[in-house]
């Protein structure tokens, strides 16, 4: 035993050596990425020096804006249908005695949770291949529905919890001084849910951005979102330009956590 | 004991009817979309298992259990007789064996993270947190290819280890299995840190301290307190890791390029070019009941647990 | 009691939550009345059913049975924000999101009072609960006993005529609690509402009400004035609940009101009747520590008896004393300045008691 480090009851020999470890090993793919989506040269191989270029010509080409903005739509409007529809069903299901059917439901809003993603993608292929074959229609409903249906329980879990953490008295209280269970829910409930529902909503969000396989199966020929281009050219060649994706992708996941951090550390410290 | 006549309660009865009403009515759009954008086109899978192939696509109306047997078995096309599905089962192998190595490679790894983590004092626990927190919510694809650009012909490792010397030639790493763990390693360790410093981060240290009242050593704490209180933690990443290792995609796809395929590949190709729709669904279907399985078996044991606990 | 008029009425209310017979009754055929401008408290252990009534009274719970009536109406299928009752709860439950002011005036935006008239309302409520420069806070900010004083002012902020509070001060520390008790028998009387108060702290009980009901396994076993409850109880759970208590087994010797009877030992006292008939038989008398007389052994006059165990509490002294009879008994005598004269462990003592210190309790 080494002299003159104090015995501490919480060290484990070697746990910080490969914690330390595990934390290089993770970031250094990533850190190539964003360092060599810089590279003026091609390939890692070489480093020919600094420049942007890579993220002009991907601004400017036309496959990844269309790409990112179906992205963006799509991402959008499941994190509003999605919030919403959570937040319905949180309220319906949270802080509230037991009644028939409430583990049915539980099931059901989870079950995105639990299936692989290969498997639900198989089923809405088929289900919707026999829609597009009924009405022709073959827009970009078929991913907005996919995608509103598995961020549910994305964006349901952050409203539960904040919800079980309210005082059920908080509304009997309302109640007690004359508010109408309407009032009660906009001047009490809905405030104090608030940032759950905000959390729920990004988190949604960001699921959404993300998802590949659901997407790729669903979607009809030429409906690129970012991810699926981002695949596409992966099996093609592989060009820095999807460095450049790649980082500026990081960096809105860095951005919304570092936004989702501070504000939890603002909420946990009020209450 | 007084007996209480069926007119009363009548108001109490009322009361409570309207909140179900109230809540299931809450519930309704949520399911009403779950329903249709989820779990309702997974029993159209399960039907599609039992028809025949369509000739380019989709299924003919023929029931039969043609797509169940072919999981495993295949018929000779010369004589028509059944012989064990080699290639089939060789996938299998591969998810399983894949899956359950990269399951505990996040353990050997995901453990002492989680546990440093967890030791962190105040504001650095939120830091390192913060740390281990972005890779997770890190678009999968980018991951991917973050590790892709490591470890291929002209990738980071390679023109390294040629740099200094040690090699003279590229070594293969791609389109192998290793690549694919290593892929899968990488992607999943965060899910399996982060169930794991939730119980680490619940586990109350005065317990170490009588165990060195007691006269255990490092490792004895480590083995005999630590380990089985924090189990339910490691269950939980365990699963975690190994139920979307098993239906794994992109990783194996991108990494493992055609040859090395999982189930999740596998289950593709009957969509694409096997043009096996009832195939696809049957095998659909198998791994959704793997995964079932795996589940209750995790709730049985953390249920038991929290028994015993 | 006429003259006074009943504010609230509870009539044959139960309640039982599950499905009979398995399930639980928290009430059980309660009734009681409650007059106006009257401080009364509901007593009782964990679990007696009093919280159920208050909610009830309040409009949280509906009962399985029976009615809720308020100054003569039957509110019992009133939804709770229809019911001119305001509650202060035991957590209080001021709303996070709102300032001191915004709760005090809650009620009263909720009723669609004017801007003015809320204002000034509020000032007074934070006037009469002594928080006036606090209006801006927020109740994260605040300490325990000052967001137990925006709950009392939240509440009275609309006037009601009722005031239900529910074991508000169970969070205070002890010297607090105190002042409150005082405050709140104070507001009460200058306000003239009607204080319906929950607790399972007798001494609280008994300091702060007109009248008390004292509760158990969902029924109420007596109602009346501190005095009487303290000094007539009508059963064995009211004796030993409020206060302290010592059960003696007699006999009677002559019935009647009071009756004479014969403790074990061959002592002959006179004991008081608990209910309206008079009892016969073996019974079950009960003596507060403090009506119980220490004399010297050998006295003749008394019960024998040896002090086993004494404890001191600067204003008095409980002895405990095991008689020869074989019962146990503490007795409460004043400490003398000087320390002369108090008992000592392994004394023999002689019992005696005050006139009318016995009464009968059961048989």
């Amino acid at each position: 035993m080494r002299k003159g480090k104090p015995f501490s009851i919480r060290r484990i020999p070697g746990f910080t050596a490969i914690a330390v470890t595990c934390f290089v090993l993770l970031y250094a793919p990533i850190l190539t990425i964003v360092v060599y989506s810089f590279n003026a040269g091609e390939s890692v191989a070489l480093w020919k020096g600094f420049s942007t270029q890579w993220y002009y010509e991907a601004a400017r080409n036309e496959a990844v804006q269309e790409a990112t903005l179906r992205s963006l739509i799509i991402a959008l409007s499941a994190s509003a249908i999605s919030t919403v529809l959570a937040t319905m069903a949180a309220l319906g299901t949270t802080r509230t005695r037991r009644f028939p059917g409430r583990t049915l439901i539980y099931v059901m809003i989870n079950q995105p949770l639990m299936v692989p993603e290969i498997v639900t993608a198989v089923a809405l292929l088929i289900f919707f291949a026999s829609i597009k074959v009924a009405t022709g229609y073959s827009g970009l409903g078929y991913l907005i529905l996919a995608h509103s249906a598995f961020c549910i329980p994305f964006a349901y879990l952050p409203i539960r919890a904040r919800m079980e953490g309210m005082d059920l008295a908080l509304e009997s209280a309302a109640a007690d001084l004359y508010a109408t269970p309407w009032r009660t829910f906009r001047r009490i409930t809905l405030p104090l849910m608030a940032p759950g529902i905000v959390a729920g909503a990004m988190l949604a969000f960001v699921i959404s951005l993300d998802d590949v396989i659901i997407t790729e199966f669903v979607k009809s020929a030429g409906q690129d979102t970012l991810p699926t281009y981002m695949l596409g050219q992966l099996r093609r060649a592989i060009t820095p330009e999807v460095n450049a994706i790649s980082t500026v992708l990081l960096a809105l996941t860095v951005l919304l956590l570092t936004v989702f951090f501070l504000l939890s550390g603002r909420n946990t410290a009020k209450s | 004991m007084t007996r209480v006549p069926p007119e009363a309660g009548l108001l109490e009865a009322n009361v409570e009817a309207e909140r179900v009403k109230r809540n299931w009515l809450l519930s309704l759009p949520a399911l009403v979309l779950l329903l249709v954008g989820a779990s309702g086109p997974l029993v159209i899978v399960l039907v599609y298992s039992f028809m025949e192939p369509g000739d380019f696509s989709g299924v003919v109306w023929n029931p039969t259990f043609d797509a169940w047997v072919q999981i495993f078995f295949s018929r000779d096309i010369f004589d028509g007789t059944l012989g064990l599905a080699d290639a089939h089962l060789t996938i299998f192998w591969r998810s399983v064996r894949l899956s359950l190595l990269t399951t505990l490679i996040t353990i050997a790894f995901g453990l002492p993270t989680a546990y440093f983590i967890a030791t962190r004092p105040g504001r650095a626990r939120v830091f390192w947190l913060f740390l281990i927190t972005i890779p997770f919510w890190t678009n999968l694809l980018v991951r991917t290819f973050a590790i892709l650009e490591v470890i291929r012909s002209e990738g980071l490792i390679n023109t390294w280890l040629q740099k200094l010397g040690v090699i003279s030639e590229p070594i293969q790493i791609m389109y192998t299995d290793t690549a694919v763990l290593i892929g899968m390693a990488y992607v999943y360790l965060p899910l399996m840190v982060l169930p794991l410093y939730a119980a680490i981060e619940r586990f109350d240290f005065k317990l170490v301290e009588a165990g060195y009242d007691l006269y255990a050593n490092r490792w004895q704490v480590l083995r005999r307190v630590i380990l089985p209180i924090v189990k339910p933690g490691i269950v939980a990443g365990s699963i975690l890791v190994f139920v979307p290792s098993l239906g794994a995609y992109v990783t194996p796809r991108v990494l493992g390029g055609g040859k090395n395929m999982m189930i999740g590949n596998f289950i593709e190709l009957q969509f694409g070019q096997g043009r096996n729709w009832p195939l696809g669904s049957s095998l659909s279907i198998l791994l959704l009941l793997i995964v079932m399985v795996a589940l209750l078996v995790y709730v049985r044991v953390s249920t038991r647990g929290a028994d015993n606990a | 009691m006429t003259e006074q008029g009943v504010a609230v009425s509870a009539q044959s209310v139960s309640k039982v939550f599950g499905v009979p017979p398995n399930g639980m009754r928290a009430l059980d055929a309660v009734s009681v009345d409650i007059r106006r401008n009257e401080f009364f408290t509901l007593l009782g252990p964990s679990g007696c059913g009093k919280t159920t009534l208050l909610r009830m009274i309040a409009g949280f719970e509906a009962p399985t049975e029976g009615t809720i009536l308020l100054e003569g109406t039957d509110i019992t299928a009133e939804p709770p924000f229809k019911r001119p009752v305001n509650t202060v709860f035991q957590s209080y439950a001021l709303f996070p999101h709102l300032t001191v002011a915004q709760n005090i005036g809650f009620g009263l935006e909720m009723l669609g009072r004017n801007r003015a008239e809320i204002d000034t309302t509020v000032r007074e409520m934070l006037a009469l609960v002594r928080m006036e420069e606090m209006g801006g806070r927020l109740p994260a900010q605040l300490s325990g006993g000052q967001q137990q004083r925006v709950a009392l002012a939240r509440a009275l902020a609309p006037r009601p005529s009722v005031l239900l509070l529910d074991e508000p001060l169970s969070a205070l520390d002890l010297k607090l609690r105190q002042q409150m008790q005082i405050e709140l028998k104070r507001m009460q009387r200058d306000t003239g509402i009607t204080f319906i108060f929950v607790t399972h702290d007798q001494e609280e009980a008994l300091t702060m009400s007109d009248r008390i009901g004292v509760m158990n396994g969902g029924r109420i076993l007596q109602v009346g004035s501190p005095h009487e409850i303290y000094n007539r109880p009508v059963n064995r759970f009211v004796a030993s609940f409020i206060g302290e208590s010592n059960f003696l087994d007699a006999e009677i010797v002559e019935s009647g009101r009071p009756a004479r009877v014969r403790l074990a030992g061959g002592l002959e006292a006179t004991a008081d009747c608990a209910d309206g008939e008079a009892a016969s038989g073996k019974v079950t008398l009960t003596v507060r520590p403090e009506q119980i007389v220490l004399g010297q052994e050998g006295d003749g006059s008394g019960l024998a008896g040896k002090v086993t165990n004494t404890l001191y509490f600067g204003t008095d002294m409980h002895c405990y004393i095991d008689l020869d009879n074989g019962a146990q008994l503490v007795a409460r005598t004043p400490a003398t300045t000087d320390g002369r004269g108090l008992h000592q462990v392994g004394d023999a003592v002689s019992i005696g008691f005050a006139p009318g210190a016995l009464r009968i309790i059961g048989g």
